[in-house]
């Protein structure tokens, strides 16, 4: 977030209480000042982050601008320590022009320790604000942290590709879709991709086709195998496939998902000139022989058809800027406060491929 | 788990997805070196294309009169997109985008321009190997829409094989009830009304949709909604700018048939109109169209009670001193162009019957808003003594639609202290405050929507004919050519809340809104 004028408050062994009144007084006066400040008042964010990496994390959120949460509440863990401090700081990304209103964004930074873990709640829940759905992002892992703060959350982040085994992502995945609504950035990350593909089958003519698929082709980042199975399952989900389990061969993992009375080949394999997370192309195949492929391209997805006709292959570039990692991670923020019926069904019949 | 089985009525993986596709398209702009294209459809299109938002195929090819070669029309096109895009260009999509920009130069009645546009666009086809949906976007002088629109009749080019034919006509239809009659007539003699995209650009602003959001999805408004317990409303679009360079086309426009026939008219049919069954095209532009027809034209005899009109004279705003209308660069001398309209309407229906409706809109008033009040009818009995209160006064609730938008509640409240003293506070809900996404620019979201062929926010042919039905005889009655309209213009100061004059509309105990 580009901000231009702050109002920052800090304390040493301090209290909830307290940084609540603190934020209570830093927003009166930002008022006072100007009464065209207000506060945003959509999201509360809960950051649970190790303080080591705190520096990181405040980078990558400091990066989603306009969709940073209305109040950011980082509790930054450092096992051994003993004294609660925090820092309140309250931005907008500017004075008001005349007439118009700033928005005041919150960010509370709260600095524990082992010993505030077992009352964790009690720190967390004045310092945010009532009435607004809560989304939890624990980067760094601390499930039973996560476990503890969900009970004041309605949403939680996550990235399925940082797990470093992709069963165990789509377990835990799975696991939390039961406790609260998820908002997977491995899923996010495959949006363009399946509304282009959404796209390229709405004609008439060619949703036909939908029935007829007989192979899905993906290839992704090495660290994104989640992605891929994300991909093929929303495919499954969607067409009603029976999607059986995938087997690994070196760099790929091979399988088939049934269709009705004909089956769908499923490969996924890893694209190693990939340099960030997410997909290198998606390819799918139907019986009558027509051919989609999407690749990562300039300035678009990089699209090549060939009709079921044995015509000529055509190629053509799909207009969209990359979102970055960052803008996925915005995405994800701003998915907290929407609720997508297929990543559910989705990430049910990706477990289901990768047993 | 299996959702849905593909079918030809319904395609399965559109479920969860925020866009919804639209079919390869190529945009046609005629008028594509104007005002409109270049400040706002091509920085439109750019944002579409920034955002994967376009269509799979998208093709424009850019008309107008000047002759220039393609390339010269897309540093054009990219020069504007730099210049007006709400947000930097991407270059790799910015090259995209061009990389699929034509133009075909010429004047609109001739017939080798349809030649070589129908060329281009077969052109299109052929590299795609599908036929490809036409749009074609009037975004010239008014005096060219029919040209335009048999141009296309007679070269064919109003309907296509296996794909759809869509045009889209700007603002304004016609500048009288005879004119847009005559304009769908010669419109609708080439195009089916479904193929038809009548623009405006206030039905594509966010704040006009969550409108309906506002009274259709909130159950605690709607049994309020009506006669018995709303006692007036107040529509208001306020500028605190003068004319600035626009005089050629203000004064033949003035604020009547520049704001109050189209879009005060829509924002009074989004108040009045009646739960839609559904809210497709139809039924929704049903509903607005009863509204309409509920509005009962006024005479000659009306007028002068139900309509007030006044040009600014020289003021103060923004603590500078400013000419009066009459003063301004280009405007005729002895004009009596109204800068400043107001009326009260009636809504004869059994909703709304007895409730006045007062519009009013203005150039260089105090300060610029666009809002819409609705007061409710005051308390049957006050059990408590109003000494020493500012008095209690009846509910209003106060949509704002810019510049922040929002929604306000007037209530009554006690004074902390020892005695019932009441006075107004107001309970604020403003929208900038509670969401994380940019709304898009009117223009993107219209030209996404005539590409995808739903006509919601688009005003239908009986709707813009009962629009001008409402207002023609205002019209009329103001016109120069009437020996009997009233002659001065009464003036009010720039930088003011708008002429006395317009106090005589209201009914006894009403007042206008400070602005």
């Amino acid at each position: 977030m580009s901000a231009t004028s702050d109002a920052v408050w800090s304390a040493q062994g301090t209290t909830p209480d307290a940084i609540e009144a603190a934020l209570r007084d830093l927003l009166a006066q930002r008022h006072a000042e100007n009464g065209n400040f207000v506060p945003a008042r959509v999201l509360n964010m809960i950051a649970f982050v190790d303080r080591e990496w705190s520096g990181e994390i405040a980078n990558r959120l400091r990066g989603v601008g306009r969709y940073h949460a209305s109040r950011l509440l980082v509790l930054s863990y450092e096992p051994s320590r003993e004294r609660l401090d925090a820092r309140v700081m309250i931005a907008s990304e500017g004075e008001p022009a005349q007439g118009e209103l700033a928005l005041l964004r919150e960010t509370v930074v709260v600095e524990i320790g082992d010993r505030h873990l077992d009352d964790l709640l009690t720190i967390a829940d004045p310092l945010v604000v009532t009435d607004l759905p809560t989304l939890l992002w624990s980067p760094h892992g601390h499930e039973e942290i996560v476990e503890e703060l969900l009970k004041m959350s309605q949403a939680v982040l996550l990235d399925s590709v940082e797990e470093p085994l992709a069963r165990e992502a789509l377990d835990r995945a799975w696991a939390l879709s039961s406790e609260a609504y998820v908002v997977d950035l491995a899923w996010l990350r495959s949006t363009p991709w399946r509304e282009r593909v959404a796209a390229t089958f709405d004609p008439a003519p060619l949703r036909a086709e939908l029935t007829q698929m007989t192979g899905v082709s993906v290839r992704h980042h090495p660290a994104s195998t989640v992605a891929a199975t994300l991909m093929v399952g929303w495919l499954a989900s969607r067409l009603g496939w029976q999607a059986g389990p995938l087997a690994a061969h070196q760099d790929a993992l091979d399988g088939h998902a049934r269709a009705g009375r004909h089956g769908v080949d499923v490969h996924l394999e890893v694209a190693p000139e990939l340099q960030v997370p997410g997909l290198q192309s998606v390819e799918l195949e139907t019986a009558s022989g027509l051919r989609l492929n999407l690749s990562r391209g300039t300035g678009g997805l990089r699209a090549r058809l060939r009709d079921g006709s044995g015509g000529e292959e055509r190629e053509w570039t799909i207009p969209g800027a990359s979102r970055g990692e960052t803008g996925v991670l915005g995405e994800g923020i701003r998915q907290a406060l929407l609720r997508d019926p297929t990543y559910v069904p989705a990430l049910e019949s990706a477990r289901a491929m990768l047993p | 788990m299996a959702i849905a089985a593909s079918t030809e009525s319904e395609n399965p993986l559109t479920a969860g997805l925020e866009r919804l596709p639209v079919a390869p398209t190529t945009l046609v702009i005629f008028g594509a070196t104007g005002d409109l294209a270049r400040r706002k459809l091509l920085p439109a299109l750019y944002n579409l294309a920034h955002e994967g938002a376009l269509p799979e195929r998208f093709h424009l090819v850019g008309v107008a009169r000047k002759e220039k070669a393609h390339e010269d029309y897309r540093r054009e096109c990219e020069e504007a997109i730099r210049r007006f895009s709400r947000r930097t260009p991407d270059e790799n999509v910015l090259a995209g985008l061009l990389e699929n920009v034509r133009y075909v130069p010429g004047t609109f009645d001739d017939d080798a321009v349809y030649a070589t546009l129908g060329k281009e666009l077969d052109d299109f086809e052929t590299r795609a190997g599908e036929p490809l949906n036409r749009a074609f976007y009037l975004s010239t002088a008014p005096s060219f829409f029919p040209v335009i629109v048999e141009e296309l009749g007679s070269s064919e080019l109003n309907h296509h094989d296996g794909a759809e034919v869509r045009v889209i006509i700007e603002k304004p239809f016609g500048t009288t009830l005879q004119e847009a009659r005559e304009l769908n007539r010669r419109v609708l003699a080439i195009f089916d009304e479904a193929q038809v995209f009548r623009i405006d650009h206030y039905l594509g602003k966010e704040t006009v949709q969550n409108m309906m959001a506002f009274r259709f999805a909130n159950g605690m408004f709607e049994p309020l909604w009506n006669r018995n317990y709303i006692d007036s409303v107040q529509i208001t679009a306020a500028e605190d700018l003068g004319i600035g360079t626009r005089a050629d086309y203000y004064d033949s426009s003035g604020a009547l048939r520049d704001l109050i026939q189209n879009h005060m008219l829509q924002l009074l049919c989004h108040v009045a109109m009646e739960p839609p069954v559904s809210f497709t095209a139809e039924e929704v532009r049903n509903e607005k169209v009863k509204v309409l027809h509920a509005i009962p034209q006024l005479s000659a005899q009306d007028i002068p009670h139900m309509a007030v009109r006044a040009q600014y004279g020289p003021g103060h705003a923004g603590g500078e001193d400013v000419p009066g209308y009459l003063q301004e660069d280009g405007v005729p001398e002895g004009s009596i162009t109204e800068t400043y309209a107001a009326l009260r309407l009636e809504v004869d229906n059994w909703r709304w019957a007895g409730v006045p409706f007062y519009l009013r809109t203005g150039k260089r008033l105090a300060r610029k808003i666009t809002e819409i009040a609705v007061t409710l009818k005051p308390v049957p009995h006050l059990a408590f003594s109003q000494d020493g209160s500012l008095g209690v006064q009846p509910n209003q609730l106060v949509l704002t639609l810019q510049p922040n938008e929002g929604v306000s509640l007037r209530l009554g409240a006690k004074i902390p202290g020892t005695r019932m003293i009441i006075r107004p506070v107001n309970m604020e809900f403003l929208y900038g405050t509670a969401f994380l996404s940019q709304s898009p620019e009117a223009y993107e979201r219209l030209i996404t929507d005539a590409m995808r062929g739903d006509a919601t926010l688009f005003t239908r042919n009986d709707e813009v004919e009962a629009q001008w039905r409402i207002c023609d005889p205002i019209v009329k009655y103001w016109s120069p050519a009437n020996p009997n309209t009233p002659r001065p213009v009464p003036s009010y100061e720039a930088g003011s809340q708008g002429p006395e004059e317009a106090n005589a509309l209201l009914r006894e105990g009403d007042r206008w809104r400070a602005i």
